[in-house]
Order: structure tokens, then sequence, then C-alpha cells
């Protein structure tokens, strides 16, 4: 009966239950809308790392990522490519690359990009650049003056499809290497800063400019199950010895991400902590003036041998209500909006210039984390029970005798 | 044997620096199914003395007895206790929970007492019938009259065979005629069900149903009419 007076009791005053619960509503939709919009943006800045030649897992000589030089090159790469195909999981994916800080330069422009020398089939399956190419073709295996470069570049550069751009670096011998390449294709990225760093040739190619063998500066691996890079990784690292080579997951490539996901984490839960706090004080107020208003009914109640503790229940019920109303009509409005834009999303370009220094991107879609919905919830249910206990006790304490005086 | 024994009960209510002696040394024993009017005017101490009879508020010195137990100096807890399964109330106002209906209302306290939904159903119809409510158990107390309210208020009151029933000015906000209606039905009930009444008035008219009359005045009981 407690739960049927509690139904009834927020209804004595519909204007005043509408009001609150609109207010859970929002709270809860922001709660789980926002939530999922800042996971989208935390999900595809790792996605893009992830794809910007990053992989799950690269292998490189030892001391290659601290001084990225020619000389700290793979010498054998059969024998990572051995390993790999001993260990990786059947469906993993992996390619070599020969990746070399140039200088690109044309008639009227140069300026610092990567180069970097890729396996078309191979790469078109790891990272974004097989399908980024909007003008011009894809690399082809074999092709021996192609250069694929970013729409940015280009528009630096004050280039275009057909154009020579002249790519020049030092060489194994400590010569300088150039070659001019003609560009075949041009590609866009999610980041404008992507665009203008990477330029890509086959590593056919850049090997005839570097002079270099077989050589290759690192290996990159995809797998199905983002979950299992640390275990393949440190399967890896049990066969190729640390005196030569360097095994990394995405965490360890990616710092900046890894840093930025976990003050995510934190971002959240601030997030929905604000929100509550803001509605735990309607809440209060309200159950405090629902409270107020029935000193003589509860007065009578106790009168008639009712405990206190079963007042603080009865009151607690109807806050019980109102939270769970708003909080299924504010989940359902939540994933409403979060459905409305899985295709879509939210664009954000306008902006884009700023956000890309977070590195975010620029288009965010809602990403939806079942931890985060049920933290919600249970943030909005747990805490809304615990701040009406306070309204709830002081129903509990008002005395018969004073309460019944009471008009 | 008597149900209630009052033994020189004294009430001061403290505002501020004002004391004001509600009861000045109330002696009054009560016997088992009798039928009493506490008679007196406004002012007079009616109020605090059946507040203090059914554990509501505290004497400040004295005794009172209530079936053999002193209740003065029981616990709040205790007297919670006392009065959902020995009182039954019925106020002068504002008797009934709003949010419940009349078969509600009268099950209500059936429920705090753990008795089963069955049998709660079937004493809340029986004593609605009694009272003469038997068109009206679905009605919430807004759409009752105020004779209605007072009736589902007794119903309540004698639902559990409480040992006394308590009833402050019952009839102070109904016309005449309804009120001699709830006395009327109020003595059938203490006749046919053997319940003890105890109510307060300063209506001659009510005080003609007492089968005693205690006159309270100024805190003290003054004179006692069989
Ligand atoms: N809560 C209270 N605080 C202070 N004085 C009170 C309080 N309740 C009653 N009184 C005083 O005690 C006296 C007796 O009141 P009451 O018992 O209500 O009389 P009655 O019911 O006969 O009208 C009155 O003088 C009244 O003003
Ligand atoms: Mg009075």
């Amino acid at each position: 009966m407690y739960l049927q007076m509690g139904w009834r009791n927020i209804w004595r005053n519909p204007r005043r239950t509408i009001v609150i619960m609109t207010a859970v509503i929002i709270g809860v939709w922001a709660m789980i809308f926002l939530g999922a919009l800042m996971r989208g943006i935390s999900e595809q800045m790792v996605r893009n790392g992830i794809t910007t030649l990053t992989g799950h897992i690269q292998v490189h000589h030892r001391g290659f990522r601290k001084d990225p030089v020619i000389e700290n090159s793979i010498d054998k790469p059969e024998v990572v490519e051995a390993a790999l195909s001993k260990i990786l999981p059947q469906d993993a994916r992996w390619t070599t690359r020969v990746r070399v800080d140039a200088i690109a330069s044309n008639a009227r422009h140069s300026g610092g990009a990567t180069l970097v020398g890729i396996d078309p089939e191979r790469e078109a399956e790891i990272s974004f650049i097989g399908q980024a190419v909007t003008e011009g073709a894809y690399l082809k295996t074999g092709d021996t003056y192609g250069i694929i470069v970013g729409q940015a570049l280009a528009d630096k550069f004050e280039t275009k499809l057909g154009r020579k751009l002249v790519m020049m670096s030092q060489d194994t011998k400590g010569d300088i290497a150039s070659r001019a390449f003609r560009i075949t294709g041009i590609f866009r990225a999610e980041m404008e800063a992507t665009e203008k760093q990477f330029v890509f040739v086959t590593t056919g190619a850049a090997r005839k400019m570097l002079k270099l063998g077989n050589e290759a500066s690192e290996v990159s691996i995809l797998l199905t199950d983002y979950k299992e890079s640390d275990e393949v990784a440190d399967a890896l690292r049990g066969v190729l010895p640390s005196e030569s080579y360097d095994v990394e997951t995405w965490r360890e490539l990616l710092p900046l991400v890894t840093a930025v996901l976990k003050i995510y984490d934190w971002f959240i839960y601030l997030w929905f902590l604000i929100i509550f706090i803001a509605m735990g004080f309607g809440i209060v107020n309200t159950i405090l003036m629902a409270v107020f208003e029935r000193i003589r009914e509860f007065g009578l109640l106790k009168a008639l041998g009712m405990k206190p503790w079963w007042i603080v229940k009865e009151v607690l019920a109807e806050s019980f209500f109102l939270l769970i109303l708003g909080m299924v009509v504010g989940n359902a409005l939540g994933f409403l909006s979060i459905f409305a834009l899985t295709d879509t999303g939210i664009d954000l370009s306008a902006l884009s210039e700023g956000l890309e220094f977070a590195g975010m991107s620029r288009v965010i879609y809602p990403f939806v984390l079942i931890t985060d919905i049920v933290a919600a919830n249970l943030v909005v249910l747990i805490l809304g029970l615990v701040v009406s206990i306070y309204p709830a006790v002081k129903a509990a304490r008002f005395t018969p005798v004073k309460a019944m005086a009471h008009t | 044997m008597n149900i209630v024994e009052c033994r020189d009960v004294k009430k001061i209510y403290r505002q501020g620096k004002v004391e004001v002696h509600a009861l000045r040394g109330v002696n009054l024993s009560i016997q088992k199914g009798g039928f009493i009017a506490l008679a007196g005017p406004s002012g007079s101490g009616k109020t605090t003395l059946l507040n203090i009879i059914g554990g509501l508020d505290y004497a400040n010195s004295g005794s009172i007895t209530l079936d053999g137990n002193i209740i003065n100096e029981m616990s709040q807890s205790k007297l919670a206790n006392l009065r959902l399964n020995n009182i039954g109330f019925v106020f002068q106002a504002y008797n009934l929970i709003p949010v419940l209906s009349a078969l509600e209302n009268v099950e209500f306290v059936m429920l705090l007492q753990g008795v089963p939904a069955a049998e709660r159903r079937k004493r809340a119809t029986t004593i609605l019938d009694d009272v003469g409510l038997k068109d009206a158990y679905g009605r919430r107390p807004a759409e009752l009259s105020g004779g209605q309210q007072q009736r589902v208020a007794v119903a309540r009151a004698i639902v559990s065979n409480p040992l006394i029933v308590l009833a402050d000015e019952p009839t102070a906000n109904l016309d005449s005629k309804t009120g001699e209606g709830l006395m009327e039905m109020m003595r059938e009930m203490n006749e046919k069900k053997d319940v003890t009444f105890i109510f307060s008035t300063h209506d001659r008219m009510v005080m003609d149903y007492a089968r005693r009359l205690v006159y309270i005045r100024d805190g003290l009981v003054a004179d006692e009419q069989e």
C-alpha cells in the first residue's frame, strides 16, 4: 500500500510532479546522450589514431621510434614475417612499411612531410589510406613514380593531380636522396593534419629512392579484436628479441590518446555528478514542499500508530516513482537522440580547426557504453533516493499533537 | 474493572515564558463498555486529557493506566504500538487519508496491524455496512460528506476492536442533524459491540447521548453525572 499511496500522492499536484519529472527527464537525457557523444569523440579518437598508420601493434627495429632514421630499419623483415605467421591469429592483418622524414617540394613551395612506402594491397586492409583517395587512383604494386598526397598538402603546395612533386631525404649512406614523383591520387582524411603530414608511394619506389635493399621501417598489425592487443604483443615479444625489436601496442604508440581516454572516463562520471547535483536540489525541494503541505496528514498517520520508519518508506515511494518515471522517459529520449544520429553524426567541421588540435574528428557519432547507461541510471536512482531521505525523515519527525494542531 | 485510570494528572504547556496549566490534577476512572462524554467549555482541557489518555502526549505528572498498563512511562515507539493495536481515534476533522478510498482508509490500520488481506477486506466491508456506508466503499474522502467522513473515521476506529475509542469533538464540524445521526450510530456500536467510547463536546445535544457525563473546567474534573 506504500507504493499505492506514493503513486496516488504524486498525482495530487500533477503540475509539480510534471515539472520535477521534466527535470529528471532532461537530466537523464543529458547524461545518456551527451555521455554517448563524449564516448563517441573518444572512440573516434582511438579509431583515428589506429587507422592513421598505427594499427593495434607495431614492430620496429629497436630505437626507431626515438630516432626514426633509415639506419634504424628492420634489417630482415622476413624474420618478423615468420614470427607473425606463427603467432598472429588467423584473421589478423599486417603490412610492412618504409617510412622516413622527407622534404617535399615543387616549383613554388617546399615543406616537411613523412614519406611512407606501402604495399598497396596489404595496406588497404589495415589503414585509412585504402579508402581515402578521392581524386585520381590508389597506388598499384610496382608503381615506381606515383605518389599520393593529402588534399590539404595539395592545396598548400598549389598543386593538383598529374603534377610533379620532388621528395628529398637521406639515404642509407648518409647522402641526399631525391626523386621526382607524379601525383596520381589525392586523399582526404578525418584530420587535416594527416592530409598535410603523409605522402604515400609504393615500398619499391621508396626503397629505390633510399637505396634500401629488403629493409623496412615498421610492421603494422591489425587484429580483429583490439582487446587482444596486449596478449598478442606479449607473444610477439617472446619470439622477437628485445635487443633488436620493439613491439608496442596502440596504447603505447598513442600515449596522448590513451591519456585522453582516461581523462574522459573521469569527465563522464563528473558530468553525471554535476547533472545530478542540479537535479538533486529540485528533487529535495519538491519532496520537501509535498511533505510540508501534508504535515497534518503525517500527524494523523502517526496518531494512528504508524511508525516513523513506515512514513519514511511512504515518502521514499513517492520519490521513487518520480525518479523511475523520469528515468524511463529520459532513457527513451536519450536512446532516440542517439539513434537519430547513428548514421549522420554531428558535423562539427565549422569548428574543426580548433577541435583537431584536440585530436577530434570533423563528424562525431554517439557511442553507447552499457556501463555508462547503467552508471547514469544508478546515479539518478540511488542518489535520488538518498537525497529524498532528508524530507522523508522530516515527515517522520512531526509529532502527532503538534501536526494535528497545524492548519 | 477500570479500563482507564487517571490519578492526579497534570499538564503544563510552556510557550516561551508563559506557562499554561492545561490539566491541574485530573482524577478519573472509566469502566469497560462505557459511553462517556467529557463536557466543558473551550479551553478547559478536554483535548489535552484525551491526547494524554490516548498516548499522543505525555503528562507532566500523575499516572495514567490503560487496561493495567502505566502509559505515562512508555517510550514513543511502545506508545505507537499501543495506539495502533488498542486505541481508536476520531478527530474533529481531517480524519482520513485523502488518497485512500473509504474502504482503504478502514483497511489501512489493519494493514499496519498485519491483518491478512482477505480478512481485512471482510472486516472493513462489514463495519462500513454497520455504520451505514454500504454504497461508499470506493469513494475518496473528498467525495464524502462531512458526516460520512466521520462515520468512516468511527468505522476505522472500531474495526479492530480496540480497548477504547477516543473521539475529540466528533460532531463539531457537523450540522446538528448529522451530528445526532453520528451520535446515534456511535451509541449503537457501543451497545452492539461493547466498545468503550470517550468523547469530548461542549454541545448539549451531544451530552444527552452520554451514559456518563464528566464536566471539565479549568483543567479539573468539576462534576459528574450518570
Ligand atoms: N500546544 C499547546 N501549547 C500551548 N498551550 C496549549 C496547547 N494546547 C492547548 N493549550 C492550552 O491548554 C488549554 C487547554 O486546551 P485544550 O485541551 O485544547 O482545551 P479544549 O480541548 O477543552 O478546548 C487551553 O488554555 C489552551 O490554550
Ligand atoms: Mg479541544
